[in-house]
C-alpha cells in the first residue's frame, strides 16, 4: 500500500488529464508521476531520512508529497506562519531532511544544521529530466510512514501525528470513487500544505480525476476571481474563509454560478454565515466535513440533501442540523463514550471515540494513543442524536467548569451568534476562587451585555449566562480558521 | 498463497493487476480461475476458465461475500478475480460527496 498506488492508477486511467494548474499548461497526472521519480531519486541520492517542504501551494508540492513516497521518506510540511524560534525548533525536529523552500523562506532555515535545501523553482526545474527512480519501484509496506503532520499546537508543544500510507489509502479507497470527476471539474484549495485537509484535497483529487487549482495565500476576492476565471466547480474552505467570502460577494453583488459543491470544516461554523452562504448559494451543494489531523481528514459530513432541508425548514430539530457534522462514514465506527470509556445513549454528550483503517491516532514521541480495541479518544466533546447525527461541542479542553458544572462553550457561543447585534464571540472559562471557574463571553459587535446575558439565561439557564462580557474589534484565529482560546485566555487573565 | 494487505499479484491469463485491500493467511486467489502470480513471476499459457471471463474494471473493488478478502483493480483485464473457481464480488459502495 503506497499513496503512489493512488497516482499510478490515475496515469493509467487517465494519465493525459490536467491534474494541477491551468489546463492546457498544467502538469498532467503522467508528467506529475515522472516528476515525482526524479524528485524521489534526488532525495534518495541527498540520503535525507525526511522530505520537508516550507512553502505556500504550487505545483511543486505534489511533486514533493509523491516524491517522497517514491523514495520511502515521510513528507513533512511546516507551517511558514510560526515565528522565527518555533520554525527553527521544528526544522531542527525534522533533520535530517531534504528541504523544498520557497525563496522567501530559505533565509529562516539557512543555518538550521542536517538540511538539504531545495528552492522551489530549483527544485521544479530539476524535476522536468534526468535522473529517476524505477517505474513502481516504490515500497508497498501499509505500515511505512507517509507524512508526519506538525499539529496546530493551539495548547501547547506541536506533535508530530504518524500518518502511515495504509491510513492515507485507506480513507482515499473508502471516501472516493476512482475517476469520479467529469473531465470539466477543478477544485480551489485554499488550505496550506501543513493543513491535512491541503494533503487530503491533493490525494482525493487525484484518484478521482479532478483538476487541482492551487490559491497559494487566501484572500476572499482572489478567490472569488479563481472561480470564474478557472470555472472552478468544487472548493473546500475553513469557516473564516466563507465568512469573508460571503461578505465580498455581497459587497460585490457577484454569483458564481461555476460552483457545483463547497465543503467546508476545521472548525467551528457560526449558523448565521452558513444559513447566508446558503442563500447566495442556491445551486451548490454544501458539504460540512468533520476530521482531525490523526483520522486523516474525514470522519464525518453533513451532506447537501442535509444542507437545504434544514436551510428551508422552520422546524427548530430539522434547523439544528446545520449545526451538526452529519453522520459518520460508513466506513468507521463513532462512538460516544463517558469519562470511564463506557458508551452512552444518544443523546448524552461525551467524548468522541472513533475507529478504522483511516485512523491512525499516534504520534511520533509519544506513540499510539489508540485503546486495545483499537479507538481513537478525540478529545473532541460531543453527542449522536436519535437519527445518528453527529454533534461535535469542541475540545474536552475547552469546558468550563462553573461550581461542578461542566458546560460547553460552544453552546453558550451558538446561543449569543443567533443576536443580530453580534458578529462573533468566543467564551471561555476564567479561574476564579469561589466556583472554580467563572464564564466570560469575548464579544464582536454591539450586542449590550445586559441583553446577551438575559438571552442566556433564557434559551439556556441563568448558571450558563456569562459572568463577564468584554468587547474586542476581533478574535484572534490562526490562519486554518481554529479560534485561539489560550491567546483570549492569557490577556483575560492579565487583566 | 499468503495474503496481506498491500500485497500486488497480476493475472497468469490476462492484463490484470490487484493490489489486495483486506485479507491474511492462506488464500487461492485466482484470476480467470488460474492462481494469480507475484509481480515478475512468468505467466503461463493458459487463458481464462470459461465462466470467469467477466473481467476486471480499473479502480473497482472486488470481495468475497463476508468482506474477508478484498482486492483493488490496478490493471484491468479479461479474467474475473475470485478465490478458487468462484468469483469475487464488485463492491458497490455510494459515492460520498467530496470533503476535501
Amino acid at each position: 500500500m503506497n499513496i503512489l498506488t493512488l497516482l499510478d492508477m490515475a496515469v493509467s486511467g487517465f494519465g493525459d488529464r490536467t491534474a494541477f494548474g491551468p489546463v492546457g499548461t498544467g502538469l498532467t497526472y503522467a508528467e506529475l508521476l515522472e516528476r515525482s521519480a526524479r524528485a524521489g531519486h534526488s532525495f534518495t541520492e541527498a540520503g535525507t531520512e525526511r522530505v520537508s517542504f516550507l512553502d505556500v501551494s504550487s505545483p511543486a508540492l505534489p511533486v514533493a508529497l509523491f516524491g517522497a513516497a517514491y523514495a520511502g521518506q515521510p513528507f513533512v510540511p511546516l507551517n511558514y506562519r510560526l515565528a522565527d524560534g518555533d520554525l527553527a525548533a521544528l526544522a531542527e525536529r525534522t533533520a535530517p531532511a531534504s528541504l523544498v523552500v520557497g525563496s522567501d523562506q530559505a533565509p529562516r532555515v539557512a543555518s538550521t544544521p542536517g538540511l538539504h535545501l531545495s528552492e522551489r523553482d530549483q527544485f521544479l526545474a530539476a524535476t522536468e529530466s534526468g535522473d529517476a527512480l524505477d517505474p513502481s519501484a516504490w515500497s508497498m509496506d501499509p505500515d511505512d510512514i507517509a507524512v508526519l503532520l506538525y499539529t496546530s499546537g493551539t495548547t501547547g508543544e506541536p506533535k508530530a501525528a504518524v500518518l502511515r500510507h495504509k491510513n492515507l489509502v485507506g480513507y482515499i479507497l473508502g471516501s472516493v470513487e476512482f475517476m469520479g470527476a467529469g473531465e470539466d471539474e477543478a477544485t480551489l484549495v485554499s488550505v496550506p500544505p501543513y493543513h491535512i485537509a491541503g494533503l487530503a484535497a491533493i490525494l482525493s483529487s487525484v484518484y478521482a480525476g479532478r483538476r487541482i487549482v492551487q490559491l497559494p495565500t487566501f484572500d476572499a476576492d482572489t478567490w472569488i476571481d479563481l472561480v470564474l476565471a478557472e470555472g472552478v466547480t468544487h472548493a473546500m474552505v475553513v469557516p473564516t474563509m466563507l465568512a469573508r467570502i460571503v461578505e465580498r460577494m455581497t459587497a460585490r453583488s457577484i454569483e458564481l454560478p461555476s460552483l457545483r459543491a463547497l465543503s467546508y470544516g476545521g472548525g467551528r461554523m457560526p449558523l448565521p454565515v452558513i444559513d447566508q452562504a446558503l442563500g447566495l448559494f442556491p445551486e451548490t451543494r454544501f458539504v460540512n466535513a468533520y476530521g482531525l489531523t490523526e483520522t486523516s481528514s474525514t470522519i464525518s459530513l453533513l451532506g447537501p440533501d442535509d444542507h437545504r432541508q434544514a436551510h428551508a425548514s422552520d422546524d427548530a430539530s430539522i434547523k439544528r442540523r446545520l449545526t451538526s457534522v452529519g453522520q459518520p462514514l460508513p466506513t468507521l465506527e463513532v462512538s460516544i463514550r463517558d469519562d470511564e470509556g463506557v458508551e452512552v445513549p444518544s443523546g448524552t454528550p461525551g467524548e468522541v471515540w472513533v475507529r478504522g483503517e483511516q485512523v491512525a491516532g499516534e504520534y511520533l514521541q509519544q506513540g499510539s494513543k489508540l485503546t486495545a480495541e483499537g479507538w481513537f479518544p478525540t478529545n473532541d466533546g460531543g453527542e449522536l442524536d436519535a437519527n445518528g447525527y453527529l454533534y461535535v461541542t469542541g475540545r474536552l479542553d475547552d469546558v468550563i467548569v462553573r461550581g461542578g458544572e461542566n458546560i460547553s462553550p460552544g453552546e453558550i457561543e451558538d446561543v449569543m451568534l443567533s443576536h443580530p447585534d453580534v458578529r462573533d464571540v468566543a467564551v471561555i472559562g476564567i479561574p476564579n476562587d469561589q466556583w472554580g471557574e467563572t464564564i466570560a463571553a469575548v464579544v464582536v459587535g454591539s450586542a449590550t451585555e445586559a441583553d446577551l446575558k438575559a438571552l442566556v439565561a433564557q434559551r439556556l439557564r441563568s448558571s450558563r449566562s456569562p459572568d463577564t462580557v468584554v468587547y474586542r474589534d476581533e478574535l484572534p484565529y490562526n490562519d486554518t480558521g481554529k479560534l485561539l482560546r489560550r491567546v483570549l485566555r492569557a490577556e483575560l487573565a492579565e487583566s | 498463497m499468503e495474503l496481506r494487505p498491500g500485497l500486488k499479484l497480476s493475472s497468469a491469463v490476462c492484463s490484470t493487476e490487484v493490489i489486495v485491500v483486506a485479507g491474511n493467511g492462506d488464500v487461492d486467489l485466482t484470476c480467470g480461475g488460474v492462481p494469480m502470480l507475484a509481480p515478475g513471476a512468468e505467466a503461463g499459457n493458459a487463458g481464462p476458465i470459461d465462466g470467469l471471463t467477466e473481467g476486471t474494471m480499473l479502480g473497482k473493488r472486488y470481495c468475497d461475500d463476508d468482506g474477508t478478502v478484498e482486492v483493488l483493480a490496478t490493471k484491468p483485464g479479461d479474467g474475473s478475480v475470485g478465490i478458487g473457481q468462484t468469483a469475487l464480488s464488485l463492491k458497490e459502495a455510494k459515492p460520498l460527496p467530496a470533503s476535501d
